[in-house]
């Protein structure tokens, strides 16, 4: 753990050294700004005219703005990943690949699982620092919120856009294993995501087993019970297993590369 | 220390490495001298466990490189033929990541990275990106990494490629001052560098290991020989033809040498053989007036030549 430790912290000094992870982190916090004071101003205007209604005509349907804002807010998030992502990871196995550094980690005391462990945790742990600052938002709405403000829902959101990072993240960074080319890497990564997003795509109505295995293989489907503040099991499950068929095909792909190499 | 055994490493289309076989001891320093493409980086790979061998077995103090990998890769120093460096790290920053990733423990880590620092003279260039050095100071940082961790064997890819006169002066000292503390294998298609550098020199070649021995024993013993040379006032082609008849002479080239019809000849005996006596013999038989009369010893570039070029023209006709 100790090589993975190592790698960790490497990895780490890496996307702060170069500019590559502040214009990442940069480009994101200014697009989620954005969606953030927006859907803010659209759902208040909303909720306005909702109660100029309700006191013309009676009744009329309580309006949770917090509730609508995060729950249109971490759908956005989800389309932002699936641009971002493969700019994180594009790099982590490309670079080293070119520059030769890759036998120089390969000849070190470490296994391979520990070398993927520690680019996997680095790169989770810059999407946290890129998160985080969001949560400045939702403390700030949730605080001025009334009634009570949903916490457990704003939890479950959190933990749903990590797991569905971590997700592209295992992904992407299985295309980066592949290849010398960070481009190379960026595509089939961006690809891949895509594909899987659209792959339930005209499932809705059919019945026979493909379409409900492609159904259940979507990676965005699943975020959906988080952004409504459900926690289910079989959620957690598929998100999991995912990142560790993603770091177990990593390793492979590192392995094979001694065997390849001419 | 290091024990290789019938290695080989076969790719789809050719073998990379052919059956090659050679120790090394505690505390020697091993060339390996072949051109390119001979198999010495492959031989070295195998060696660091970064490529799998396709048969035979290759032993690091005492750990095969395959079975006890890990094992293998705590005690090897190793500098790859392009130095695996990070270009956005500082020198300093690089080789403390290099000495984590080896397990030298945190009270130890400070004081290596010194140590490898000043090997290499790299103290002043410390705090600076590894991108803003030049050629010589990236490979002495990669040197730098192979020591940073003080294994017990380090292996070393042309250490001295890409650097300037009094950098490979510098290099070749720092080698050998490592030598004794640590077993050293280099690659290499310098030949200075190994009769300079080494105790003990493998030719490689076509992926085979054409001879291994001490420079010294090399020049001497292999090729017995010598070249004569001398200088003698008679017709060429006349003395040309009476020096081939002397047994033992394989090859006699002639080249007009200051005038006054004279001419120097370049006599090529065969190993073993002491054919000076009968040339003289011959000489002063046809009443040639004779000037010089020297043996030349073969350098070590010759004799590189000579068995790596026998060998592909044995393996060109296998029969």
């Amino acid at each position: 753990m100790k090589g993975m430790y190592a790698v960790y912290r490497k990895e780490m000094g890496h996307y702060f050294v170069s500019p590559v992870a502040y214009i990442i982190v940069g480009v994101f916090l200014i697009l989620a700004a954005y969606f953030f004071t927006q859907l803010l101003a659209v759902y208040m205007q909303r909720a306005f005219e909702a109660s100029f209604e309700e006191g013309q005509f009676g009744g009329g349907a309580a309006f949770d703005v917090p509730s609508l804002v995060m729950r249109s807010f971490f759908g956005v998030l989800s389309t932002l990943l699936l641009f971002l992502t493969p700019m994180l990871t594009m790099s982590v196995y490309a670079e080293e690949r070119r520059h030769g550094t890759m036998e120089l980690l390969m000849t070190s005391p470490v296994t391979d699982l520990e070398i993927v462990l520690g680019k996997f945790f680095a790169s989770l742990t810059l999407l946290v620092i890129m998160l985080l600052p969001t949560a400045i938002g939702f403390a700030y709405m949730l605080h001025h919120s009334e009634p009570a403000a949903p916490w457990r829902v704003l939890g479950s959101e959190y933990l749903g856009v990590l797991l569905l990072g971590g997700t592209l993240l295992a992904l992407g960074s299985f295309f980066s294993s592949l290849t010398e080319s960070q481009l190379i890497a960026a595509v089939l990564s961006f690809g891949a995501i895509l594909l899987l997003w659209v792959l339930d795509f005209g499932t809705q109505t059919a019945t026979s087993a493909w379409a409900s295995t492609l159904e259940y293989l979507s990676v965005f489907r699943h975020y959906d019970d988080f952004t409504r503040g459900v926690i289910d099991t079989s959620n957690l499950i598929f998100y999991l297993s995912f990142i560790v068929v993603g770091i177990f095909l990593t390793v492979r792909s590192i392995d094979s590369m001694r065997w390849r190499r001419a | 220390m290091i024990e290789v055994k019938d290695l080989t490493k076969r790719y789809a289309e050719h073998i990379a490495v052919d059956h090659v076989s050679f120790s090394v001891k505690k505390g020697e320093i091993l060339g390996l001298l072949g051109p390119n493409g001979a198999g010495k980086t492959t031989t070295m790979r195998i060696l660091t466990g970064f490529l799998p061998a396709t048969s035979g077995t290759a032993e690091v103090a005492g750990f095969d490189v395959f079975n006890d990998s890990l094992e293998v890769r705590k005690r090897i120093g190793y500098l790859p033929e392009n130095p695996p460096i990070y270009l956005d790290m500082t020198v300093d920053a690089y080789l403390e990541f290099v000495a984590r990733i080896k397990n030298v423990p945190g009270e130890k880590r400070k004081a290596r990275v010194a140590d490898a620092l000043e090997k290499t003279n790299l103290a002043d260039k410390r705090f600076e990106l590894i991108k803003r050095l030049s050629r010589g100071y990236k490979q002495r940082v990669g040197l730098a990494q192979a020591l940073v961790h003080d294994p017990e064997v380090i292996i070393l890819d042309e250490p001295t490629v890409g650097l300037d006169p009094k950098q490979i002066i510098e290099v070749r000292h720092l080698i050998k001052g490592l030598a004794g503390n640590h077993t050293i294998i280099l690659s290499t298609h310098i030949l200075p560098e190994v009769s300079m550098t080494c105790d003990r020199v493998g030719i490689i070649n076509r992926g085979r290991i054409a001879a291994v021995d001490t420079p010294a024993n090399l020049t001497t013993q292999l090729k017995g020989g010598q070249n004569v040379r001398l200088e003698v006032a008679a017709d060429e082609s006349a003395a040309s033809a009476a020096l081939r008849e002397i047994p033992g002479v394989r090859r006699v080239t002639a080249e007009p040498a200051g005038g006054n019809g004279r001419f120097a000849l370049t006599v090529e005996a065969t190993p073993g053989q002491d054919v000076r006596s009968q040339i003289a013999a011959k000489i002063v038989g046809k009443g040639w007036p004779l000037y010089e009369l020297r043996g030349v010893n073969l350098s070590l570039e010759d004799i590189f030549l000579q068995l790596t070029t026998e060998d592909s023209e044995h393996a060109e006709n296998p029969n």
